[in-house]
């Protein structure tokens, strides 16, 4: 197995949950991948491969999987996650400004974490909440009719901006 | 059996059996449907929306490789509605697949390719695809195979294959839609990843997506000329199709029909990716001679002169007995036959042997023994049916990757029970109910404990043991004292363990013993093997289907080799020489006068040597000075013999102590026969033309015995087999016009014989069964202070016996550079080793320097090193002690130690 650069995640966790599934079948594969994502924020390669050894699920349907839902991350995430929309509505209100107002603020590409892993900064085909346009959420929180300007605003204070609900 | 069911396909009713679908039906019937995504040796997915047809009664059309067959189905295969459709769905998929059929290699053969002329499609569709910019993907820089993202439709088929018949898990798609993309676990370069490099994903991909590297630019599949033969690696005998290019006379690449006999198509990574050596430069393409100490080019009539001058001379002063010769297992039958009929008829002596003697001369000893017969009881085809497989001192997966294929079927799709009884933990442990790990050169310990628990426990089969068998008293004395608990202080296996493998092999309605060289290669290897025919017979396990005793051969031919006497006891058909009767036929037929006495094997001929009694050897396409145990014994009798004849394809390691060195043909450029490990006598085809002056094997021992004064004179290949069957009864119907398209299997007694599938139904070959009491003995050499290891040798999946052929591979090369000793991590921690480290192995024999392969797949105490790699000849180190019946030296054991550089 190659090692890349960062240290030797602890294995317990991993460990743990595997010994917690029971009798593995083909339908385990997505719990433990969940529960696995829960514990370490993503899917490390090193630990799947663990998994893959202790349950006998192959690795190459786990990597299948994991790239397949949205909802799996096989890279370490940022403690915040910033979904931006580019969907019709917010795109006529100007949601490009948004996204690019959040690029240039944290220094990244859509889909890449900062440096001091902070944030994780994605975009999303629709968030659903039109009415609000243009729409961003932090971690599940959604930001409706966001300007540029305020971005700077939520990101720098995440912790004490008023919430906005749907 | 299955129910049979009639269905209308255009017009024409076509009958089929329950499960069977309508494309297979079609297929079968000559209906060519359209299809992409469809194998016959994959389960139907129905993703490439091609194969559509029009079934009576419902609206939508529907995809007729899932669309299970039914009574009374109506089926339209082109209507206009479903030509509609088709070119949709191609154009769709020329969306994404780069249309470069001028410079692709599949030009001709490409499926795509070929349906959109059929469907006509429009130059829009053709002219751009959707992704263009090359990057890098799971197979940069791998020297086997390439994948091209830009040419590939996402049909699944090599994800699918790689999971459900080589069960690699290897690749995957990745991503999702537009972005989806073939890869491997976290897009881990390929070597790095569990692929085995058997290639099965390029034989399925219907366009030119996946690739061999090598292949690149060699020739497009339009241009290539096929020639079936069988592939000249394990025992297997898979039928190998060599894609030619005449123009270079050169084979670009190796494919395989699906639904060929034995391999149905598939093959490992030496039959696909092995074969480089064929046309390597370093052939041998003049005969040498040596002279002044060194091996100078020479012309044939100086080398035939030189040889019938010495072999006369050496004959007439000390004797025929004085001159021995080793023939090949990688050669053909003709050649064997001919090799061996030269050194019996034209020097008059038995001293000729073959490899055979260094991995199954115990089978063949004690199979003869207990059953009559030391071959293959079943075939290959059966083990997918078993319902329990016990695998005992063979790795499958590495020496017979394609047999492997059939296990893991029996295992995963028809939930047959597999027990792998191997000190190694293998590949195939992963698809095992129980692993016994047995301390090496325990194995009759083991054995005779499960045959103590199954008699203990009444799970005898007593109509076989009463009807079929005799001795089986005695036999129950012997294995009475080898109690399961007894046996765990031997082998180290839990005496439950022991249990509980005994009460599944007895009590499954079929179960096969597999083994190999973990059985034979001891001192006591003709007791193993008598071990497993007594477990064999104790439960009714020998003459039926998919059950038996069943030793998987090594080499391509050495089960052929065999058959045709290259042995010193007995002429071809097992015929002894020392029986009066035969003897005389022979002389007869052969129309020369024959020695009665047995000839020498090949480790009494290298002692011989020593003792100055054997002054003459003639080596045909061997390699003794690398695959034989003892090695600095049996390189200084390479030397001190007073003339070696090494006949070869390249200038081996054994080659090079040579006084004359002659180039033959390689398997790829001569007509014959191999007989595969299950008996089956198969075609060997002349693809490309000879490189120099290099000869068939057969001719240059014709064109040897003439200038001896013994002329034997042949036409062709095919003359020679009609001799063998003539003087065989086993291969007594067996001729070429009968095996042009399927191989028969052995015995097949006359032209109208069919040949046989399993052995000794009915009645065993020497008429009833015969128990053998045996008792468990310790190796000739156990581990002590100063030697604390058991050094276990053996082979890896990606090289072949001494390397000479499959390390002329490039790609080959890149996954298995070179050898290694594999030791237990916590043993490596106690010397300081880590993986990697440069370490010295030695027994009282020698030492070999080589890399450790750290982890756990060899217990504690325990080494295990491939015997591939000149550069750390692990055969300096094994133990040339013989077994005393089959004289085949203890490769498996012998005690080592270690240190670290």
């Amino acid at each position: 197995m190659q090692s890349k650069t960062e240290a030797s995640l602890d294995k317990t966790p991993a460990l743990k949950i595997c010994e917690s599934m029971g009798q593995i079948t083909s339908d385990s594969l997505i719990p433990i991948l969940q529960q696995i994502q829960d514990a370490y924020g993503y899917l490390p390669a090193e630990i799947l491969s663990e998994v893959s050894k202790q349950t006998g699920l192959n690795a190459n349907q786990m990597y299948g999987v994991a790239t397949f839902y949205e909802q799996f991350h096989l890279e370490p995430r940022g403690r915040h996650t910033i979904r931006c929309c580019r969907g019709t509505a917010c795109h006529v209100k100007g949601g490009r400004q948004i996204i690019n107002a959040i690029k240039r603020k944290l220094n990244i590409e859509e889909g890449e974490t900062t440096e001091d892993m902070q944030f994780t900064f994605e975009t999303v085909a629709c968030l659903g909440a039109c009415a609000l346009a243009p729409v961003m959420v932090v971690d599940g929180v959604y930001y409706g009719k966001m300007t540029h300007r305020r971005v700077g605003f939520v990101l720098d204070s995440l912790e004490t901006v008023e919430k906005e609900t749907t | 059996m299955s129910e049979e069911i009639k269905v209308t396909i255009d017009g024409k009713e076509f009958t089929g059996s329950a499960g069977q679908s309508v494309l297979d039906v079609a297929l079968k019937n000559g209906i060519e449907i359209p299809n992409l995504c469809h194998d016959p040796r994959l389960r139907p997915t129905g993703s490439c929306r091609l194969c559509l047809v029009e079934v009576e009664g419902q609206q939508q059309p529907v995809t007729s490789c899932t669309l299970e067959i039914q009574a009374g189905m109506v089926v339209r295969t082109e209507t206009d509605q479903i030509s509609a459709i088709r070119q949709t769905v191609l154009e769709l998929l020329f969306y994404e697949h780069r249309g470069s059929c001028t410079t692709c290699d599949e030009n001709g053969k490409c499926r795509l390719q070929s349906y959109a002329y059929e469907y006509q499609l429009g130059d829009e569709s053709l002219s751009q695809s959707l992704y263009t910019e090359p990057a890098p993907n799971y197979t940069t820089g791998n020297l086997a195979l390439e994948y091209d993202p830009g040419k590939c439709i996402r049909c699944g088929r090599c994800v699918r294959i790689c999971d459900e018949v080589q069960m690699a898990h290897a690749l995957t798609f990745k991503n999702r839609a537009a972005e989806t993309e073939v890869t491997t676990a976290f897009d881990l370069p390929l070597n790095e990843s569990t692929c085995v490099l058997c290639g099965q994903c390029i034989s399925t991909c219907p366009t030119g997506a996946l690739y061999d590297r090598s292949a690149q630019g060699q020739g497009q599949a339009k241009d290539l000329v096929k020639t079936r033969t069988t592939c000249v690696y394990c025992g297997v005998g898979c039928q190998i199709d060599l894609n030619v290019n005449p123009k270079k006379n050169r084979i670009v690449r190796v494919t395989s029909e699906v639904g060929c006999i034995p391999n149905d198509g598939n093959l490992c990574v030496k039959g696909r990716f092995g074969m480089d050596f064929v046309g390597h430069p370093e052939r041998l393409t003049t005969p040498l001679i040596r002279r002044n100490g060194k091996l100078e080019q020479a012309t044939w009539d100086e080398a035939i002169g030189l040889i019938a001058e010495k072999l006369t001379k050496i004959r007439s002063e000390s004797g025929p007995d004085s001159i021995a010769g080793l023939s090949s297992a990688k050669c053909t039958n003709e050649d064997n036959y001919v090799f061996q009929k030269f050194i019996r008829a034209g020097i008059g002596t038995n001293n000729v042997d073959h490899c055979a003697r260094l991995c199954h001369a115990s089978t063949v000893a004690g199979l003869a023994r207990a059953f009559g017969s030391g071959a293959m009881t079943n075939s290959i085809d059966e083990f997918k049916n078993a319902k329990c497989i016990f695998v005992i001192g063979s790795n499958t997966p590495e020496a017979h990757p394609v047999i492997a294929l059939g296990i893991r079927e029996a295992v995963v799709k028809n939930d047959a029970e597999l027990i792998v009884a191997d000190p190694r933990e293998i590949e195939l442990v992963r698809y095992a109910k129980l692993h016994l790990q047995q301390q090496p050169g325990t194995d009759v310990a083991l054995i005779n404990a499960m045959m103590n628990v199954i008699i203990e426990e009444d799970l005898h089969d007593k109509d076989f043991i009463e009807k079929r068998t005799e001795n089986f008293a005695e036999t129950v004395e012997a294995v009475k004292e080898m109690t399961p608990e007894k046996a765990e202080k031997i082998t180290t296996v839990p005496a439950n363990a022991i249990r509980e493998a005994a009460r599944t092999y007895a009590k499954a309605d079929s179960a096969s013993i597999i083994f190999s060289m973990g059985i034979t290669q001891h001192t006591t290897g003709t007791d193993n093997v008598l071990s497993l025919a007594n477990l064999a017979m104790l439960t009714g396990n020998v003459g039926k289907e998919s059950a038996g005793v069943n030793p998987l051969r090594g080499q391509n031919n050495v089960q052929g080799a065999c058959d045709l006497g290259a042995l010193p006891n007995v002429y071809p058909g097992y015929q002894s020489v020392e029986d009066a009767e035969i003897h005389a036929k022979f002389e007869k037929a052969w129309d020369a006068k024959l020695s009665a006495k047995t000839g020498l094997t090949v480790v009494e001929i290298f002692h011989a040597i020593e003792d100055g009694s054997v002054r003459a050897l003639y080596v045909m396409g061997e390699n003794p000075a690398l695959s034989d145990p003892n090695l600095n014994r049996t390189r200084k009798a390479l030397e001190k013999v007073e003339f070696l004849i090494a006949q070869d394809v390249f200038l081996s390691e054994s080659a090079q102590y040579a006084d004359v060195v002659l180039p033959a043909f390689s398997f790829a450029e001569k007509e014959g026969t191999f007989t595969n490990t299950e008996r089956r006598i198969q075609r060997v085809r002349k693809a490309v033309n000879p490189p120099g002056e290099a000869r068939d094997d057969w001719r240059i021992v014709c064109d040897i015995a003439a200038a001896v004064g013994t002329p034997m004179q042949y036409e062709n290949a095919s003359q020679i087999m009609d001799e063998i069957a003539s003087v065989s009864p086993l291969y007594g119907g067996i001729a070429f016009d009968r095996i042009e398209s399927v191989g028969l299997q052995w015995p097949c007694l006359d032209k109208d014989h069919p040949g046989t599938k399993y052995l000794h139904k009915g009645e065993f070959k020497r008429g009833k069964g015969k128990f053998h009491p045996v008792r468990f003995r310790e190796p000739a050499e156990s581990p002590d202070k100063n030697f604390p290891f058991i050094l276990s040798t053996g082979r890896q999946l990606y090289q072949y016996h001494t390397g000479t052929l499959s390390r002329k591979s490039p790609a080959i090369h890149q996954k298995s550079p070179t050898g290694y000793v594999e030791i237990h991590f916590k043993d490596a921690k106690e010397y300081g080793i880590e993986d990697g480290d440069s370490i010295e192995v030695s027994t009282t024999r020698g030492k070999v320097t080589t890399k450790a392969s750290v982890g756990t797949l060899v217990a504690r105490g325990w080494l295990f090193m491939p015997f591939h790699f000149a550069e750390g000849p692990a055969n300096m180190l094994t133990n040339d002690a013989l077994d005393p019946i089959a004289k085949i030296p203890e490769f498996k054991v012998c005690a080592a130690k270690i240190r670290q550089l």
